[in-house]
């Protein structure tokens, strides 16, 4: 039997460069059939029982690994939470020490986050399972890109001819990166508004426009993602302080007036309030899809999480070559 | 336009006087009409029938008339070293040289690295009411080379440009943040470009130093520090100005930066083309100065960067120290000279020499400067600020410290003989400063 899911056929989710639009389509629309799902009482599903699903996080986070884990227990399998600290000292070995030894468990499936960019495609290759990035450093953050993308898509109707925004700390962002590459196999127009030091070198040659004049970039566009300022990055390195980058670069109604009156505004999470995003902005209601984009987080992990776990039905952990890729 | 409250109620006609003219490049015979603290017009028919009714005529007696200069470089001390001048004793200074606009360095104390210290040189100018006086911002946070100020902030409060004064910024990451970041608002960095762990010595290396037992700063250490910069301002496409050049390797470096289309200019100051470092003599503390004065190779280097425009802008380097900070082994003096008053007869003297013509001259003093600082003044056109300078550049003389208004006396030009006099300076067509040898007509 082919499901829409077992259609798709991705070993592991590394990132979104390289995937055709087909399979983005694909993929969110697997994603939409776990919406009103994750909306009844009852929540739980069977398909992924009997799996073993581990959150692998070297970085902090409690939102994107929560994320995961509802979205594994949802589909009914066995989710086990790891966190530990990338050791500056021996990283190589230590990562790789953890994968092999996980490796020995026989997961079928590794969610992981880490600091380094590269690290995740680097474990990808030393495991039998498959693997989900859940953030590397400031290269990918495939999930989040695909949720941003379902949440426009079902405000919007499509993502093709879209003018979108994407505002503020664009060098140390994975999720810019993930959603310029989504956004242009799809179709839609993306913009990069920051201020110079927080502008990557040579972006232009991902196919975006840049802006540092934040009212000019935000001109006509019809979504705005804003990327939160991590405050280490403040002081006086790459930004001078917070009211003078909230005061050029922060998203308040003034400059929102600048893009499309029916603009829609949207942020990955966690906000700095005040820094990147005014509050009188975050909380209106009517233009806010932020609290939708968590919604349509669990959905889209849940469908990754099928999407992978179907290409190893027929495929027990241990015959699997090791290595994903070259 | 609105009219400037500052502005003489009734309009002036300055007649029969030399128009020198930095941006037509020209120097026409003719007079020029004041209105509500502009220039109304101006050229060599103007009042051939004689002077309106209603206006005020001035007999320029066939003195030159330029745009006032616009200095770039002054330390007025204030906040922090009022002993040593003021924003009232420099602008006093000032409008006695000539100068009708000037703009002060940060490095007070405290360092005007805050929106708030923009507004304090702002309000004490305007109570002061003398020269237009402007401020550059820090560019790191108390001058300490690492955090950058808040340019838009400090940009918005007023501030013309950034600059952490006599400091270079020595950490290339620093520097091109603060160049990259800059571009945010077209902002302009000013870097004074000394390498400092080369800049440890008095004067400059070489037989001299050695001579003396000074430590010596070498020459190395601005080209390495302005070689270093132009690499990140090509990286950045930032903008740059390279503060108070002295060198012939200096001026080279420039020249070949222009000609790759970086957006790279330079000042000096007239200690850098008047003397080498032998005025240092019998330690002179008089002519200690940062950067140091070099040899005369060099000193004539910089009189063809200027002659060929490689050196945009003339600046005075305005730096006052006391006697506590000049009486001292040479090592241990302070740097610096006075230099507001003595600014345009030093720089005549590139015109006397043949160097430059008059227009091109006031092109470095009056012209570049403003439109660097993007300020309104440094033309003679209409519609542009009555700032102006009427001299003789012709009148013999020595330069006497004792007459200076600044509060001190740090010159070793006393004494030195000159040509050139300020008869009368004009701030938005006011004449707040008049030489005993001005028009009488000016006197009322």
């Amino acid at each position: 039997m082919t499901s829409p899911a077992s259609a798709i056929k991705l070993r592991h989710l590394l990132g979104i460069e390289g995937l055709s639009p087909e399979t983005i389509s694909a993929l969110l629309d697997v994603s939409e059939t776990y919406i009103e799902q994750n909306r009844q009482l009852d929540k739980k599903q069977s398909s992924l029982r009997g799996r073993t699903i581990i959150n692998l996080f070297f970085e902090n986070s409690t939102r994107t690994r929560t994320s995961f884990e509802l979205a594994g227990k949802r589909l009914g399998g066995d989710v086990i939470n790891m966190q530990t600290s990338a050791s500056s000292v021996k990283k190589g070995e230590t990562l790789l020490d953890t994968a092999m030894t996980l490796n020995a468990m026989h997961p079928d499936l590794l969610v992981v986050r880490h600091p380094d960019s590269g690290a995740v495609q680097l474990l990808s290759e030393k495991v039998n399972c498959a693997v989900i990035n859940g953030g590397d450093g400031s290269h990918e953050h495939p999930t989040q890109a695909l949720l941003d993308a379902l949440t426009i898509r079902r405000r919007r109707g499509k993502l093709q001819g879209l003018l979108v925004a994407i505002c503020g700390d664009i060098l140390h962002s994975r999720v810019a990166r993930s959603n310029i590459h989504l956004l242009n196999t799809m179709g839609a127009r993306v913009r990069v508004i920051g201020p110079p030091t927080l502008m990557p070198a040579e972006i232009d040659r991902l196919g975006v426009e840049v802006f540092h004049d934040m009212r000019k970039g935000l001109t006509d566009v019809d979504i705005v993602m804003m990327l939160r300022l991590q405050t280490e990055r403040m002081h006086g390195s790459y930004v001078p302080s917070i009211p003078e980058y909230f005061r050029f670069f922060g998203l308040d109604n003034e400059k929102l007036s600048f893009a499309k009156p029916d603009a829609l505004i949207m942020h990955p999470g966690p906000m700095n309030r005040g820094v990147e995003i005014d509050s009188e902005v975050a909380d209106d209601i009517g233009r806010s899809l932020i609290h939708e984009q968590v919604e349509m987080g669990v959905a889209v992990r849940m469908a990754c999480l099928e999407v992978l776990m179907s290409q190893r039905r027929n495929e027990p952990s241990g015959s699997l070559p090791a290595g994903g890729g070259a | 336009m609105s009219r400037d409250d500052r502005a003489p109620l009734e309009p002036m006609a300055l007649t029969n006087v030399r128009l020198i003219d930095p941006a037509a490049g020209a120097e026409t015979k003719g007079g020029l009409l004041i209105r509500d603290g502009k220039i109304a017009d101006l050229g060599p028919g103007l009042f051939a029938s004689g002077v309106p009714e209603g206006v005020r005529g001035v007999d320029g007696g066939g003195a030159c008339l330029g745009p006032g200069l616009v200095d770039i470089r002054v330390h007025a001390c204030e906040p922090g070293e009022e002993h040593k001048e003021t924003i009232d004793t420099a602008a006093q200074g000032a409008l006695a040289g000539g100068v009708t606009t000037m703009v002060v360095l940060p490095d007070t104390d405290p360092v005007i690295d805050d929106a708030a210290l923009v507004e304090f040189v702002q309000r004490r100018a305007r109570q002061v009411k003398k020269a237009n006086v402007h401020c550059y911002g820090a560019v790191t946070l108390g001058l300490e080379g690492k955090e950058l100020c808040e340019f838009g902030m400090l940009s918005e409060a007023g501030a013309v440009a950034f600059t952490d004064g006599g400091k270079a910024v020595a950490s290339a990451i620093t520097m091109r943040r603060a160049l990259s970041y800059a571009r945010t608002f077209d902002a302009l960095i000013v870097q004074h470009p000394l390498e400092p762990s080369l800049s440890m010595g008095a004067m400059n290396e070489g037989e001299i130093a050695t001579r003396l037992g000074l430590p010596g700063i070498p020459v190395e250490a601005e080209a390495i520090m302005l070689e270093r910069d132009m690499r990140l301002v090509e990286l950045t496409g930032g903008r740059y100005h390279a503060a108070q050049i002295s060198c012939a390797e200096s001026v080279e470096i420039v020249r070949r930066a222009k000609k790759k289309g970086l957006r790279v200019t330079c000042d000096t100051a007239p200690p850098y083309f008047c003397l080498n470092e032998t005025s240092v003599g019998d330690y002179r503390t008089f002519a200690k100065l940062m950067p140091p004065l070099r040899s005369e190779m060099d000193r004539r280097a910089i009189v063809e960067g200027l002659r060929d425009g490689t050196v945009d802008v003339i600046c005075s380097d305005h730096w006052p120290q006391d006697q506590d900070s000049k009486r001292q082994p040479f090592i241990q003096a302070l740097p610096g000279i006075v230099g507001l008053e003595t600014l345009l007869p030093l720089s005549l003297e590139l015109v006397h020499n043949r160097f430059l013509s008059l227009p091109a001259l006031f092109q470095r003093l009056a012209l570049a400067p403003a439109k660097l600082m993007k300020l309104p003044g440094g033309r003679l056109e209409k519609g542009a600020p009555a700032d102006l300078v009427l001299f003789d550049p012709d009148r013999p003389r020595r330069i006497d410290v004792s007459s200076f208004r600044s509060k001190c006396k740090n010159s070793p030009f006393d004494e030195r003989p000159v040509q050139g006099q300020v008869l009368a300076t004009f701030v938005a067509g006011r004449a707040l400063f008049a030489d005993k040898e001005a028009p009488k007509a000016l006197a009322a």
